[in-house]
Protein backbone atom coordinates (compact mmCIF):
# COMPACT_ATOMS: atom_id res chain seq x y z
CA UNK A 1 0.00 0.00 0.00
CA UNK A 2 2.56 2.30 -0.91
CA UNK A 3 2.98 4.21 -4.31
CA UNK A 4 6.31 2.62 -6.80
CA UNK A 5 9.19 4.42 -7.74
CA UNK A 6 8.04 7.60 -10.12
CA UNK A 7 10.21 11.19 -11.35
CA UNK A 8 7.85 14.08 -9.61
CA UNK A 9 7.46 17.21 -11.44
CA UNK A 10 5.43 20.29 -10.40
CA UNK A 11 5.58 22.21 -13.12
CA UNK A 12 4.12 26.20 -12.81
CA UNK A 13 2.18 26.77 -15.97
CA UNK A 14 -0.08 24.81 -18.45
CA UNK A 15 2.82 25.40 -21.55
CA UNK A 16 5.36 23.52 -19.11
CA UNK A 17 2.80 20.80 -18.78
CA UNK A 18 2.29 20.10 -22.27
CA UNK A 19 6.20 20.18 -22.66
CA UNK A 20 6.45 17.51 -20.24
CA UNK A 21 3.27 15.32 -21.84
CA UNK A 22 5.07 15.83 -25.15
CA UNK A 23 8.48 15.15 -23.95
CA UNK A 24 8.04 12.18 -21.15
CA UNK A 25 6.63 8.73 -21.43
CA UNK A 26 4.34 7.15 -19.11
CA UNK A 27 3.27 9.74 -17.51
CA UNK A 28 0.15 10.53 -15.46
CA UNK A 29 -1.15 14.05 -14.55
CA UNK A 30 -2.03 14.18 -10.70
CA UNK A 31 -5.33 16.86 -9.79
CA UNK A 32 -6.70 16.33 -6.29
CA UNK A 33 -5.33 12.86 -6.05
CA UNK A 34 -8.71 10.94 -4.77
CA UNK A 35 -8.19 8.85 -7.23
CA UNK A 36 -5.12 8.70 -8.48
CA UNK A 37 -3.35 8.37 -5.30
CA UNK A 38 -5.12 5.22 -4.12
CA UNK A 39 -4.17 3.85 -7.54
CA UNK A 40 -0.50 4.57 -6.63
CA UNK A 41 -1.03 3.39 -3.46
CA UNK A 42 -2.59 -0.13 -4.53
CA UNK A 43 -0.26 0.10 -7.64
CA UNK A 44 -2.89 -0.47 -9.80
CA UNK A 45 -0.80 2.52 -12.05
CA UNK A 46 3.05 2.43 -12.72
CA UNK A 47 3.88 5.15 -14.05
CA UNK A 48 7.82 6.53 -15.08
CA UNK A 49 6.21 10.08 -13.82
CA UNK A 50 3.75 12.16 -11.72
CA UNK A 51 3.47 15.73 -12.96
CA UNK A 52 1.30 17.70 -10.29
CA UNK A 53 -0.85 20.21 -11.32
CA UNK A 54 -1.54 21.86 -8.19
CA UNK A 55 0.80 24.30 -8.24
CA UNK A 56 0.08 25.44 -12.25
CA UNK A 57 -1.13 29.08 -12.10
CA UNK A 58 -4.55 29.81 -13.54
CA UNK A 59 -6.35 26.70 -13.44
CA UNK A 60 -8.64 27.26 -10.31
CA UNK A 61 -11.53 29.25 -11.37
CA UNK A 62 -15.77 29.46 -11.31
CA UNK A 63 -17.12 32.27 -13.75
CA UNK A 64 -19.97 33.19 -15.66
CA UNK A 65 -19.99 34.14 -19.34
CA UNK A 66 -22.57 33.87 -22.09
CA UNK A 67 -25.28 32.01 -20.47
CA UNK A 68 -22.67 29.45 -19.13
CA UNK A 69 -20.59 28.75 -16.61
CA UNK A 70 -16.90 28.35 -16.94
CA UNK A 71 -14.69 26.35 -14.51
CA UNK A 72 -11.25 25.51 -14.31
CA UNK A 73 -9.76 22.57 -13.92
CA UNK A 74 -8.06 22.58 -10.73
CA UNK A 75 -11.02 24.29 -9.00
CA UNK A 76 -11.42 22.23 -5.99
CA UNK A 77 -15.12 20.12 -5.70
CA UNK A 78 -15.54 21.88 -2.13
CA UNK A 79 -15.53 25.23 -4.13
CA UNK A 80 -18.16 24.44 -6.39
CA UNK A 81 -19.94 23.19 -3.66
CA UNK A 82 -19.83 26.71 -1.90
CA UNK A 83 -19.76 28.74 -5.13
CA UNK A 84 -23.24 31.06 -4.86
CA UNK A 85 -22.31 31.03 -8.60
CA UNK A 86 -22.99 27.76 -9.61
CA UNK A 87 -26.21 27.39 -6.84
CA UNK A 88 -27.75 30.30 -8.67
CA UNK A 89 -27.02 29.60 -12.02
CA UNK A 90 -26.08 25.62 -11.75
CA UNK A 91 -28.56 24.19 -9.26
CA UNK A 92 -28.08 20.65 -11.15
CA UNK A 93 -24.22 21.16 -10.31
CA UNK A 94 -24.52 22.06 -6.60
CA UNK A 95 -27.21 19.23 -5.55
CA UNK A 96 -24.57 17.08 -7.05
CA UNK A 97 -21.38 17.96 -6.02
CA UNK A 98 -22.84 17.38 -2.92
CA UNK A 99 -23.19 13.87 -2.83
CA UNK A 100 -19.50 13.77 -4.43
CA UNK A 101 -17.56 12.01 -1.56
CA UNK A 102 -17.02 13.20 1.43
CA UNK A 103 -15.95 16.71 3.15
CA UNK A 104 -12.42 15.72 3.14
CA UNK A 105 -12.35 14.29 -0.44
CA UNK A 106 -14.09 17.21 -1.78
CA UNK A 107 -11.54 19.76 -0.17
CA UNK A 108 -8.52 18.13 -3.09
CA UNK A 109 -10.72 16.59 -5.81
CA UNK A 110 -11.51 18.76 -8.45
CA UNK A 111 -13.51 19.25 -11.56
CA UNK A 112 -10.96 18.36 -13.95
CA UNK A 113 -9.76 15.00 -12.03
CA UNK A 114 -13.32 13.78 -11.97
CA UNK A 115 -13.65 14.48 -15.26
CA UNK A 116 -10.74 12.86 -16.48
CA UNK A 117 -10.88 10.05 -14.19
CA UNK A 118 -14.40 9.22 -15.99
CA UNK A 119 -15.89 6.57 -13.19
CA UNK A 120 -19.41 5.23 -14.84
CA UNK A 121 -21.53 6.91 -11.87
CA UNK A 122 -19.19 9.74 -10.75
CA UNK A 123 -21.52 12.68 -10.23
CA UNK A 124 -19.86 15.52 -12.27
CA UNK A 125 -19.44 13.44 -15.02
CA UNK A 126 -23.11 13.02 -15.20
CA UNK A 127 -23.87 16.70 -14.58
CA UNK A 128 -21.28 17.73 -17.54
CA UNK A 129 -23.55 15.15 -19.78
CA UNK A 130 -26.52 16.54 -18.63
CA UNK A 131 -25.90 20.20 -19.40
CA UNK A 132 -24.00 19.48 -23.19
CA UNK A 133 -20.34 20.87 -21.29
CA UNK A 134 -17.51 21.64 -23.59
CA UNK A 135 -14.17 20.90 -22.39
CA UNK A 136 -11.36 22.80 -22.89
CA UNK A 137 -8.04 20.89 -23.72
CA UNK A 138 -4.60 22.20 -24.46
CA UNK A 139 -1.70 20.41 -26.37
CA UNK A 140 1.20 20.90 -28.23
CA UNK A 141 -1.06 21.52 -31.10
CA UNK A 142 -3.00 24.68 -29.03
CA UNK A 143 -6.08 24.51 -27.03
CA UNK A 144 -9.49 22.87 -28.65
CA UNK A 145 -13.25 22.30 -27.13
CA UNK A 146 -14.75 19.01 -26.99
CA UNK A 147 -18.25 18.55 -26.92
CA UNK A 148 -19.02 16.34 -23.54
CA UNK A 149 -20.96 13.77 -25.96
CA UNK A 150 -17.47 13.21 -27.97
CA UNK A 151 -15.45 13.08 -24.37
CA UNK A 152 -16.31 9.52 -23.13
CA UNK A 153 -14.31 7.01 -25.64
CA UNK A 154 -14.99 3.93 -23.43
CA UNK A 155 -14.91 2.69 -20.03
CA UNK A 156 -12.37 5.17 -18.07
CA UNK A 157 -11.14 6.53 -21.30
CA UNK A 158 -11.27 9.96 -22.83
CA UNK A 159 -10.54 11.43 -26.49
CA UNK A 160 -8.16 13.55 -24.73
CA UNK A 161 -4.50 12.91 -26.82
CA UNK A 162 -1.49 12.12 -24.63
CA UNK A 163 -0.45 15.33 -24.34
CA UNK A 164 -2.80 16.91 -23.84
CA UNK A 165 -3.94 18.06 -20.31
CA UNK A 166 -8.03 19.77 -19.35
CA UNK A 167 -8.29 23.14 -18.21
CA UNK A 168 -11.81 23.41 -17.68
CA UNK A 169 -15.21 23.08 -18.63
CA UNK A 170 -18.33 24.97 -19.86
CA UNK A 171 -21.60 23.98 -18.59
CA UNK A 172 -24.24 26.34 -20.84
CA UNK A 173 -26.88 27.22 -17.63
CA UNK A 174 -30.38 26.64 -18.04
CA UNK A 175 -32.76 29.88 -17.72
CA UNK A 176 -33.29 31.08 -13.93
CA UNK A 177 -36.48 29.03 -12.66
CA UNK A 178 -35.90 25.67 -14.74
CA UNK A 179 -36.95 22.70 -12.34
CA UNK A 180 -33.81 20.20 -11.31
CA UNK A 181 -33.23 16.93 -9.41
CA UNK A 182 -29.78 15.33 -9.21
CA UNK A 183 -31.01 11.12 -7.19
CA UNK A 184 -28.77 8.99 -7.03
CA UNK A 185 -28.60 5.39 -4.53
CA UNK A 186 -25.41 4.62 -3.13
CA UNK A 187 -25.15 1.92 -0.59
CA UNK A 188 -23.49 4.46 1.44
CA UNK A 189 -23.22 8.01 2.00
CA UNK A 190 -20.95 9.26 -0.05
CA UNK A 191 -20.02 5.68 -2.42
CA UNK A 192 -19.61 6.42 -5.88
CA UNK A 193 -23.65 5.93 -6.83
CA UNK A 194 -24.20 2.56 -8.39
CA UNK A 195 -26.98 4.49 -10.55
CA UNK A 196 -28.18 8.16 -10.61
CA UNK A 197 -30.64 10.38 -12.17
CA UNK A 198 -30.06 14.07 -13.06
CA UNK A 199 -33.16 15.82 -14.31
CA UNK A 200 -33.79 19.43 -16.23
CA UNK A 201 -37.05 20.30 -17.33
CA UNK A 202 -38.72 23.75 -18.35
CA UNK A 203 -42.49 24.18 -18.81
CA UNK A 204 -44.98 27.03 -20.68
CA UNK A 205 -47.75 28.92 -19.01
CA UNK A 206 -50.14 26.14 -19.12
CA UNK A 207 -47.79 23.74 -17.05
CA UNK A 208 -46.90 21.99 -20.33
CA UNK A 209 -43.44 20.77 -20.51
CA UNK A 210 -41.31 22.44 -23.25
CA UNK A 211 -37.85 20.79 -22.68
CA UNK A 212 -36.36 18.25 -20.77
CA UNK A 213 -33.05 16.30 -20.09
CA UNK A 214 -32.86 13.29 -18.36
CA UNK A 215 -29.32 11.87 -17.52
CA UNK A 216 -28.38 8.50 -16.21
CA UNK A 217 -25.18 7.59 -14.64
CA UNK A 218 -24.06 4.14 -13.55
CA UNK A 219 -25.81 2.25 -16.32
CA UNK A 220 -22.88 1.85 -18.95
CA UNK A 221 -18.96 3.36 -19.22
CA UNK A 222 -20.39 6.68 -19.65
CA UNK A 223 -23.75 8.39 -18.52
CA UNK A 224 -26.69 7.73 -21.24
CA UNK A 225 -29.45 10.41 -22.12
CA UNK A 226 -32.73 9.00 -22.01
CA UNK A 227 -33.27 10.71 -25.19
CA UNK A 228 -37.07 8.65 -25.58
CA UNK A 229 -37.73 9.82 -22.31
CA UNK A 230 -37.04 13.31 -22.94
CA UNK A 231 -38.79 13.43 -26.24
CA UNK A 232 -41.99 11.87 -24.68
CA UNK A 233 -42.18 14.42 -22.10
CA UNK A 234 -42.70 17.38 -24.01
CA UNK A 235 -46.07 18.91 -24.03
CA UNK A 236 -47.02 16.64 -20.78
CA UNK A 237 -47.95 17.59 -17.57
CA UNK A 238 -45.58 16.32 -15.21
CA UNK A 239 -48.22 13.80 -13.26
CA UNK A 240 -46.96 10.96 -11.12
CA UNK A 241 -49.24 8.58 -12.82
CA UNK A 242 -47.90 9.81 -16.62
CA UNK A 243 -44.59 9.63 -15.60
CA UNK A 244 -44.69 6.05 -14.74
CA UNK A 245 -45.76 5.30 -17.62
CA UNK A 246 -43.20 7.30 -19.72
CA UNK A 247 -40.73 6.06 -17.52
CA UNK A 248 -41.09 2.19 -17.66
CA UNK A 249 -39.19 2.13 -20.77
CA UNK A 250 -36.24 2.78 -18.83
CA UNK A 251 -36.38 -1.03 -17.85
CA UNK A 252 -34.78 -1.99 -20.99
CA UNK A 253 -31.79 0.33 -21.34
CA UNK A 254 -28.22 -1.54 -21.81
CA UNK A 255 -26.45 -2.18 -18.01
CA UNK A 256 -23.61 -3.48 -16.53
CA UNK A 257 -23.62 -6.15 -14.72
CA UNK A 258 -21.30 -6.34 -12.11
CA UNK A 259 -20.15 -7.15 -8.29
CA UNK A 260 -22.28 -3.68 -7.03
CA UNK A 261 -25.26 -4.78 -8.59
CA UNK A 262 -27.15 -6.58 -11.45
CA UNK A 263 -28.30 -5.10 -14.80
CA UNK A 264 -32.24 -5.83 -13.96
CA UNK A 265 -31.21 -3.86 -10.41
CA UNK A 266 -29.54 -0.87 -12.29
CA UNK A 267 -32.45 -0.83 -14.52
CA UNK A 268 -35.05 -0.89 -11.85
CA UNK A 269 -32.84 2.42 -10.42
CA UNK A 270 -32.95 3.90 -13.87
CA UNK A 271 -37.05 3.44 -13.74
CA UNK A 272 -37.73 4.53 -10.56
CA UNK A 273 -35.12 7.36 -10.03
CA UNK A 274 -36.11 8.75 -13.39
CA UNK A 275 -39.34 9.51 -11.74
CA UNK A 276 -38.32 10.50 -8.65
CA UNK A 277 -35.92 13.14 -10.03
CA UNK A 278 -38.64 13.87 -12.48
CA UNK A 279 -41.00 14.72 -9.91
CA UNK A 280 -38.36 16.43 -7.68
CA UNK A 281 -37.56 18.84 -10.45
CA UNK A 282 -41.09 19.74 -11.36
CA UNK A 283 -41.88 20.82 -8.08
CA UNK A 284 -38.50 23.06 -7.91
CA UNK A 285 -40.08 24.55 -11.41
CA UNK A 286 -40.10 28.55 -10.32
CA UNK A 287 -37.95 28.49 -7.42
CA UNK A 288 -34.85 31.10 -7.41
CA UNK A 289 -36.84 33.29 -9.88
CA UNK A 290 -37.19 37.08 -9.01
CA UNK A 291 -40.55 38.18 -7.92
CA UNK B 1 17.41 5.05 -6.80
CA UNK B 2 14.28 6.91 -5.16
CA UNK B 3 13.91 10.64 -6.02
CA UNK B 4 13.93 12.68 -3.13
CA UNK B 5 13.07 16.89 -2.54
CA UNK B 6 13.71 19.43 -0.22
CA UNK B 7 10.71 20.53 1.48
CA UNK B 8 9.83 23.03 4.11
CA UNK B 9 6.31 22.34 6.35
CA UNK B 10 4.27 24.28 9.30
CA UNK B 11 3.09 21.19 11.50
CA UNK B 12 1.06 22.66 14.53
CA UNK B 13 2.40 25.73 14.26
CA UNK B 14 6.21 24.28 14.20
CA UNK B 15 8.42 24.70 10.80
CA UNK B 16 10.28 21.71 10.29
CA UNK B 17 13.03 21.20 6.82
CA UNK B 18 13.33 17.79 5.94
CA UNK B 19 14.21 15.77 2.63
CA UNK B 20 11.69 13.31 1.38
CA UNK B 21 11.25 10.91 -1.35
CA UNK B 22 8.95 11.92 -3.57
CA UNK B 23 6.61 8.84 -3.30
CA UNK B 24 6.31 8.94 0.23
CA UNK B 25 2.91 9.92 1.84
CA UNK B 26 2.63 12.84 3.79
CA UNK B 27 0.64 10.35 6.46
CA UNK B 28 3.86 8.56 6.06
CA UNK B 29 6.24 11.64 5.80
CA UNK B 30 4.31 12.43 9.25
CA UNK B 31 4.57 9.27 11.00
CA UNK B 32 7.96 8.79 10.26
CA UNK B 33 9.65 11.49 9.72
CA UNK B 34 8.54 13.67 12.22
CA UNK B 35 7.52 11.22 14.81
CA UNK B 36 3.69 12.40 14.77
CA UNK B 37 2.16 9.34 15.26
CA UNK B 38 -1.29 10.71 16.05
CA UNK B 39 -2.53 10.77 12.49
CA UNK B 40 -3.25 7.08 11.56
CA UNK B 41 -3.42 4.85 8.91
CA UNK B 42 -6.12 2.18 8.10
CA UNK B 43 -7.23 1.90 4.46
CA UNK B 44 -4.45 4.02 3.02
CA UNK B 45 -6.86 4.34 -0.06
CA UNK B 46 -8.97 7.08 1.15
CA UNK B 47 -12.03 5.45 2.53
CA UNK B 48 -11.70 5.13 6.36
CA UNK B 49 -10.77 8.89 7.12
CA UNK B 50 -8.52 7.54 10.08
CA UNK B 51 -5.69 9.65 8.19
CA UNK B 52 -7.54 13.18 8.04
CA UNK B 53 -5.38 16.12 8.90
CA UNK B 54 -6.05 19.72 8.12
CA UNK B 55 -4.07 21.00 5.26
CA UNK B 56 -4.27 24.77 5.36
CA UNK B 57 -7.32 24.83 7.57
CA UNK B 58 -9.09 22.08 5.59
CA UNK B 59 -9.35 18.33 5.78
CA UNK B 60 -8.00 16.38 3.93
CA UNK B 61 -6.73 12.68 3.63
CA UNK B 62 -3.02 12.47 4.58
CA UNK B 63 -2.67 9.24 2.82
CA UNK B 64 -3.81 10.74 -0.55
CA UNK B 65 -1.12 13.39 -0.76
CA UNK B 66 2.36 13.28 -1.31
CA UNK B 67 4.54 14.83 1.13
CA UNK B 68 6.53 16.55 -1.10
CA UNK B 69 3.10 18.62 -2.08
CA UNK B 70 3.04 19.82 1.42
CA UNK B 71 6.40 22.22 0.75
CA UNK B 72 5.13 25.54 1.98
CA UNK B 73 1.87 24.34 3.33
CA UNK B 74 0.63 24.46 7.19
CA UNK B 75 -0.92 21.42 8.53
CA UNK B 76 -2.17 20.89 11.74
CA UNK B 77 -2.56 17.08 12.96
CA UNK B 78 -4.60 15.50 16.16
CA UNK B 79 -1.18 16.46 17.96
CA UNK B 80 -2.00 19.94 17.00
CA UNK B 81 -5.58 20.45 18.63
CA UNK B 82 -4.92 20.88 22.51
CA UNK B 83 -3.29 24.09 22.88
CA UNK B 84 -0.82 22.71 25.40
CA UNK B 85 0.18 19.65 27.10
CA UNK B 86 -1.72 19.66 29.74
CA UNK B 87 -5.29 21.02 29.09
CA UNK B 88 -7.68 19.36 26.54
CA UNK B 89 -9.44 21.15 23.90
CA UNK B 90 -13.47 21.25 24.62
CA UNK B 91 -13.82 18.82 21.45
CA UNK B 92 -11.53 16.04 23.20
CA UNK B 93 -12.94 17.06 26.76
CA UNK B 94 -16.36 16.52 25.39
CA UNK B 95 -14.85 12.85 23.48
CA UNK B 96 -13.58 11.68 26.62
CA UNK B 97 -16.59 12.54 28.69
CA UNK B 98 -19.21 11.30 26.57
CA UNK B 99 -17.15 7.92 26.00
CA UNK B 100 -16.83 9.45 22.41
CA UNK B 101 -14.16 6.46 21.57
CA UNK B 102 -13.27 2.94 22.26
CA UNK B 103 -10.31 1.76 21.00
CA UNK B 104 -9.47 5.17 19.27
CA UNK B 105 -8.22 4.67 16.10
CA UNK B 106 -10.55 6.02 14.30
CA UNK B 107 -10.62 9.20 16.65
CA UNK B 108 -7.50 11.34 15.56
CA UNK B 109 -9.08 11.73 11.96
CA UNK B 110 -12.81 12.12 13.47
CA UNK B 111 -11.38 15.01 15.70
CA UNK B 112 -9.76 16.75 13.01
CA UNK B 113 -12.75 16.40 10.72
CA UNK B 114 -14.85 17.68 13.71
CA UNK B 115 -12.33 20.86 13.65
CA UNK B 116 -13.12 21.81 10.49
CA UNK B 117 -16.83 21.13 10.48
CA UNK B 118 -17.50 22.69 14.07
CA UNK B 119 -15.85 26.20 12.58
CA UNK B 120 -17.64 26.45 9.58
CA UNK B 121 -20.56 25.62 11.61
CA UNK B 122 -20.91 26.52 15.24
CA UNK B 123 -24.58 25.03 15.97
CA UNK B 124 -24.42 21.93 13.45
CA UNK B 125 -27.86 19.48 13.50
CA UNK B 126 -26.99 16.20 14.35
CA UNK B 127 -28.01 15.30 10.83
CA UNK B 128 -25.02 17.66 10.09
CA UNK B 129 -22.51 15.92 11.87
CA UNK B 130 -23.68 12.66 10.63
CA UNK B 131 -23.01 13.87 7.56
CA UNK B 132 -20.16 16.06 8.54
CA UNK B 133 -18.45 12.31 9.66
CA UNK B 134 -19.61 9.99 7.40
CA UNK B 135 -16.36 9.86 5.74
CA UNK B 136 -14.69 8.42 9.08
CA UNK B 137 -15.40 4.28 9.99
CA UNK B 138 -15.72 3.75 13.19
CA UNK B 139 -15.33 -0.31 13.60
CA UNK B 140 -16.17 -0.15 17.49
CA UNK B 141 -19.84 1.24 16.23
CA UNK B 142 -19.60 4.27 18.49
CA UNK B 143 -21.39 6.49 15.98
CA UNK B 144 -23.78 7.44 18.93
CA UNK B 145 -21.31 8.87 21.54
CA UNK B 146 -19.18 10.83 18.55
CA UNK B 147 -22.50 12.16 17.81
CA UNK B 148 -23.76 13.13 20.84
CA UNK B 149 -19.85 14.55 21.67
CA UNK B 150 -19.48 16.43 18.85
CA UNK B 151 -22.85 18.23 19.46
CA UNK B 152 -22.15 18.72 23.00
CA UNK B 153 -19.01 20.11 22.08
CA UNK B 154 -20.36 22.46 19.71
CA UNK B 155 -22.38 24.01 22.48
CA UNK B 156 -19.42 24.61 24.74
CA UNK B 157 -17.15 26.35 22.74
CA UNK B 158 -20.18 28.47 21.40
CA UNK B 159 -19.94 29.20 25.01
CA UNK B 160 -22.76 30.41 27.66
Amino acid sequence: MKPPLFSYHDPRSTADVVGLLTSLDNAKLLAGGQSLMPMLNMRYVLPDHVIDLNRVEGLSHIRESGGALDIGAMTRQRDIEFSDLVRERCPLMHEAVRQVGHRQTRNRGTLGGSLCHLDPSAELVSVAAALDAKISVTGKNGARSIDFAAFPVGYMSSSIALDELVTGATFPCWPTGHGYAFVEFARRHGDFAIVSAAALIEVDNNGKVTRASLTLGGMGPAPVQAGEVERALIGEIIEEQRLREICEPLRKLDAIDDIHAPASYRQQLATVLSRRALVKAHERIGAGRRP
Amino acid sequence: MSETRNIAVTVNGKRHEATVPVRVTLADFLRHQLGLTGTHLGCEHGVCGACTILFDGYSARSCLMLAVQADGHEIMTVEGIATDADTLHPLQQAFHEHHGLQCGFCTPGILTTLIELLRDNPDPTEEDIRIGISGNLCRCTGYKNIVIAALDAAKRMRGP
